[in-house]
C-alpha cells in the first residue's frame, strides 16, 4: 500500500454493561485511506461517530472487527490487531494526536509538556524545549508562562498548548480533533499555517473541524462519517 | 503484515509469567494468570482489595511460591531462569541489585532510624562498594534526584514527611539500577498534591533509565499516569488486560466499566 493510513471494514460497538447490556453501535463499515501529505477532513453532525474513528485510528478504542493498517518504519501494522507493545511504538514513531483537551500530568511546565514527544523521540532535551518554545511563541503563548504547568491556564490557551505538543515532533502522521474549536482568529490563521507546513512535509493528517471557513482552507478530501452510521 | 518488529534486546521478555496461582487452602487468591513483561515496560495490576493483586506482585517478586505455574526471569547475561530454581547468591543478586521493591508504607522499605545517607548507601555496600567518600557523593546525587535537599542526608527518616520518606525508598531502590522494580500501592496513604509530585518523579525516572515496572494500585489515575499497560483482577483473575488508555477509556469487562465509572470526575 501506498497509503499512511487504510481503513476496511472497520466497526465499533459499545457494550454498556452497567446499563443492563445495552449496545451502543457507533459505526460499521468504516473504510477509507489516507496518503502522505494528504489531509482529510471528517464529516457529519455531532454524534456520529467522527471522534470515535480517530481514537480507532489511534489505537485507543478497540475495533470490533476490520484492520486499520498503518505505514510505521517501513512496515504495515495493523493496529486493530497490534500488540499493546507495538500500539506504543506506532504512537511514539509514527502518529501523533491532538485531542480536544489537553491531558497533562499535573506539576510539569508548559514548555516541557510541549517538548515531551521529542524527549520520548530521543531528541536531546535542550532541543526538545527550543523547538517547543518556538511553536509556543508562534501560538502567542507568552514566554513567562512556559515555566507554568498548562492546569492554571484558560481554555483556549491550554488548547493552544496542546497544539503546539502535537505539532512538534516530526511524525508522519497527524490526527486532529476540532484543533481550532476555542481559538481566536489569529490562532486560527495560526494552525491553518502549521498543517499547511505538515502536508508540504508529507504528513498524512485526518481532522475533525465544524468551521466551514477552516474545513475549506485545510481539507484535500472530506470523508462523509454518516455513511458509516452502525444499524441500530 | 504485521510483522514482527525489528529485533533489539529489548524485544526479549525480561519476566515471564505462566499460570501462576496460589491457594490458601480451599481459597484461590490468584489464579492461571500468564504475562511477559519487556524492558522499559510498565505494568499497573488493578482491582480492589481481595482481587488477588498483592499476592500476584508477591508470587512475581519471589517472595511466594505459586500453587502452580512459574515465573522466569532473564538474568542479566541474557539467560531467562525459573525464580523457583534459583540458588541463594543468584537470589540475593536479585533482591539487591537487579530488582526494586517500593513498599506502600516507607518504613518498610528503610531503616528508620539510619541516616537518609545510610539507607542509601547500604545497597551500594551490599554489592560491593568500600569507598566512603564515592557512597556518599553517590547518595547525595540520588537524594538530589528524588528532589530531597541533601543538607537532609544525616537525619534519619523518621524525621522526614510521608512523602520525603517514599522518595527516599525510591532512591534506596533505584541506587543499584535496577532493571525491575515492584510497587505495591506506591501512593497510598500521601496526599493528593504529594502524591502528583511523587508520579511526576516516577514517571521521569522510570523514563529515563528505562525500568521495568509492576505496579499494584487500586487507583486507576495513578495507573493512567504511570503504566503502558494494565491488568484488571477480579476474584485472583485477571479479567481485561491491554493497553492503559485502551482498558480505562473503552474498558469490556462489566467489572472495569464499573471500576472506571466509579472514578469521581477531576
Amino acid at each position: 500500500m501506498t497509503a499512511m493510513i487504510e481503513i476496511s471494514n472497520a466497526a465499533k460497538t459499545f457494550t454498556m454493561h452497567l446499563q443492563g447490556g445495552v449496545e451502543l453501535p457507533v459505526v460499521s463499515n468504516v473504510s477509507f485511506h489516507v496518503e502522505p501529505g494528504e489531509c482529510v477532513v471528517l464529516s457529519g453532525p455531532s454524534g456520529a461517530g467522527k471522534s470515535s474513528i480517530l481514537k480507532m485510528i489511534f489505537g485507543n478504542y478497540r475495533c470490533d472487527t476490520g484492520r486499520i493498517d498503518i505505514r510505521h518504519q517501513g512496515d504495515v501494522i495493523d493496529l486493530a490487531s497490534a500488540e499493546p507493545r507495538q500500539v506504543l511504538s506506532v504512537r511514539r514513531a509514527t502518529i501523533g494526536y491532538v485531542s480536544q483537551f489537553l491531558r497533562a500530568v499535573p506539576r510539569v511546565p508548559t514548555l516541557d509538556v510541549v517538548a515531551e514527544p521529542l524527549v520520548v523521540g530521543g531528541t536531546p532535551r535542550a532541543e526538545a524545549r527550543e523547538r517547543a518554545g518556538a511553536l509556543l511563541r508562534r501560538l502567542n503563548i507568552p514566554e513567562r508562562l512556559w515555566r507554568l504547568p498548562p492546569s492554571t491556564f484558560s481554555g483556549g490557551e491550554q488548547q493552544r498548548v496542546n497544539i503546539a505538543r502535537g505539532f512538534v515532533s516530526d511524525l508522519p502522521i497527524l490526527l486532529l480533533d476540532e484543533p481550532t474549536a476555542s481559538l481566536d482568529a489569529a490562532n486560527r490563521a495560526v494552525v491553518v499555517e502549521l498543517i499547511g507546513e505538515k502536508k508540504r512535509r508529507g504528513v498524512a493528517m485526518v481532522a475533525i473541524v465544524h468551521d466551514d471557513e477552516i474545513r475549506h482552507l485545510i481539507a484535500d478530501r472530506i470523508v462523509d462519517v454518516t455513511s458509516f452510521a452502525a444499524a441500530a | 503484515m504485521s510483522e514482527p518488529m525489528t529485533a533489539s534486546e529489548d524485544d526479549q521478555p525480561l519476566l515471564i509469567a505462566e499460570g501462576l496461582s496460589k491457594n490458601y487452602g480451599r481459597l484461590a487468591a490468584c489464579r492461571d494468570v500468564s504475562f511477559s513483561l519487556y524492558p522499559g515496560e510498565v505494568l499497573a495490576i488493578v482491582g480492589e482489595s481481595g482481587s488477588g493483586k498483592s499476592t500476584l506482585l508477591q508470587l512475581l517478586s519471589a517472595q511466594l511460591a505459586p500453587s502452580a505455574g512459574r515465573v522466569s526471569y532473564r538474568m542479566r547475561d541474557g539467560v531467562l531462569r525459573d525464580l523457583a530454581l534459583l540458588g541463594e547468591a543468584e537470589r540475593r543478586f536479585l533482591f539487591r541489585t537487579d530488582w526494586g521493591y517500593v513498599h506502600q508504607d516507607p518504613a518498610q522499605g528503610l531503616r528508620m532510624a539510619v541516616s537518609a545517607g545510610a539507607n542509601v548507601g547500604e545497597r551500594l555496600m551490599a554489592v560491593g562498594w568500600n569507598h566512603y567518600g564515592r557512597i556518599r557523593d553517590t547518595a547525595t546525587n540520588w537524594l538530589e534526584r528524588v528532589e530531597i535537599d541533601a543538607g537532609r542526608i544525616d537525619d534519619a527518616p523518621k524525621t522526614y514527611s510521608g512523602g520525603m520518606r517514599q522518595r527516599l525508598q525510591i532512591a534506596r531502590n533505584l541506587v543499584t539500577e535496577p532493571r525491575l522494580v515492584f510497587m505495591d500501592e506506591p501512593t497510598g496513604g500521601l496526599d493528593v498534591s504529594v502524591q502528583a509530585r511523587l508520579l511526576d518523579l516516577m514517571r521521569n525516572l522510570v523514563s529515563e533509565l528505562n525500568l521495568a515496572a509492576i505496579v499494584v494500585t487500586h487507583d486507576l489515575a495513578v495507573a493512567r499516569l504511570l503504566s503502558h499497560r494494565v491488568m484488571v483482577m477480579k476474584g485472583g483473575r485477571v479479567i481485561e488486560t491491554g493497553l492503559t488508555d485502551q482498558v480505562l477509556d473503552d474498558p469490556r469487562e462489566p467489572y472495569t466499566q464499573l471500576l472506571v465509572s466509579s472514578i469521581l470526575p477531576p
